[in-house]
């Protein structure tokens, strides 16, 4: 196979992990939705953690990218 | 034809080269906003702090906001032991924060989406940590690699992983702010692009996404640096307080 095809190939291959990215911040916002909905006294006090898991499940997506990236530009 | 989305990230040097052995030490578009970051964060300050007054005016009250935001922070995170650290962790919120937003605006530089940056931000404070860690307790800091209650066969195992997470650190720390900076940067040169290229009939869908990343990007430059920082705390409650 060409080199610069099965770049592009796997470049493609590596955005598979926003799959991941998108179910950890879908799942992290769901969560503190409901919980917010059975107890929204309680809600405000975790907005902070509600932030910071939402960067860390995001960062995992682009760490997707960045293997993408690397792929493309530094081989 | 749209430009390149990446050209946006190009370095160049503006005035004279200045090189020192290998080393290319010119003043560079990036040292220009970074300085620019400085400046208006110092400039803010100064002015903010101008007439200090027991009614705050509009701009001390911006100003005690965010002093009060990174307090807040540092006591909920790290405990009252990370008392002395404040002015590093409020300089290093306000740093990465101003370097964000300063990059929203059109034709303007991010410092914050060049991973050399952000890695020697994050190695300091990794190395910054580690010493403190040492400081406090001395060679027991290497506790915090052995956690309690974990069965004695297990060990071997637990530590190294623990190692590397340790070690791994400053990576996560780096790439997390790079790639969500370059990313969001990308993406809306991509469909700047887009409205180019689909002209006056079709251009106006991808304005109008490009318009709301922007709203989102503007979420996402705060969030990063909320993040960078509170991640310092929680890296720096780790060294303070071994609770392992």
């Amino acid at each position: 196979m060409e080199v610069e095809a099965a770049k592009m190939i796997g470049a493609g291959i590596a955005c598979i992990a926003l799959a991941g990215a998108g179910l950890g911040i879908g799942n992290i916002f769901g969560s503190y939705l409901s919980a917010a909905m059975r107890n929204p006294s309680a809600a405000q006090k975790q907005f902070p953690n509600l932030l910071l898991g939402f960067a860390l499940a995001e960062a995992t997506g682009l760490f997707g990218l960045v293997v993408a990236l690397i792929i493309l530009f530094a081989f | 034809m749209a430009a390149n989305p990446m050209s946006q990230f190009e370095v160049y040097s503006i005035g004279p080269k200045i090189q020192i052995g290998s080393f290319d030490l010119s003043f560079t578009n990036s040292s220009l906003f970074m300085v620019l970051t400085v400046a208006v964060i110092s400039l803010f300050f100064i002015a903010a702090t101008q007439k200090k007054s027991l009614v705050p005016n509009k701009m001390q009250l911006i100003a005690e906001m965010a002093f009060e935001f990174v307090s807040k922070m540092i006591s909920e995170t790290a405990g009252k032991d990370a008392r002395p650290y404040f002015p590093f962790i409020l300089s290093l919120f306000l740093f990465v924060l101003v370097a964000n937003l300063l990059g929203m605006l059109p034709y303007s530089f991010t410092v914050t989406s060049h991973i050399i940056v952000t890695f020697a931000l994050a190695f300091f404070i990794f190395i910054g940590v580690t010493i403190v860690g040492f400081a406090k307790h001395g060679i027991s800091y290497l506790k915090l690699f052995v956690p309690s209650g974990v069965p004695i066969f297990l060990l071997p195992l637990i530590i190294v992983i623990e190692v590397i997470s340790y070690l791994s650190r400053p990576v996560s720390l780096s790439v997390r702010l790079f790639a969500n900076m370059m990313a969001g940067h990308t993406m809306l040169k991509v469909f700047g692009g887009f409205v180019v290229s689909l002209g006056i009939l079709g251009g106006w869908l991808p304005l109008g996404f490009a318009v709301a990343l922007t709203g989102l990007e503007l979420l996402v430059a705060f969030i990063q640096a909320y993040v960078f920082a509170i991640l310092t705390c929680i890296y720096l409650n780790d060294a303070l307080n071994l609770h392992h």
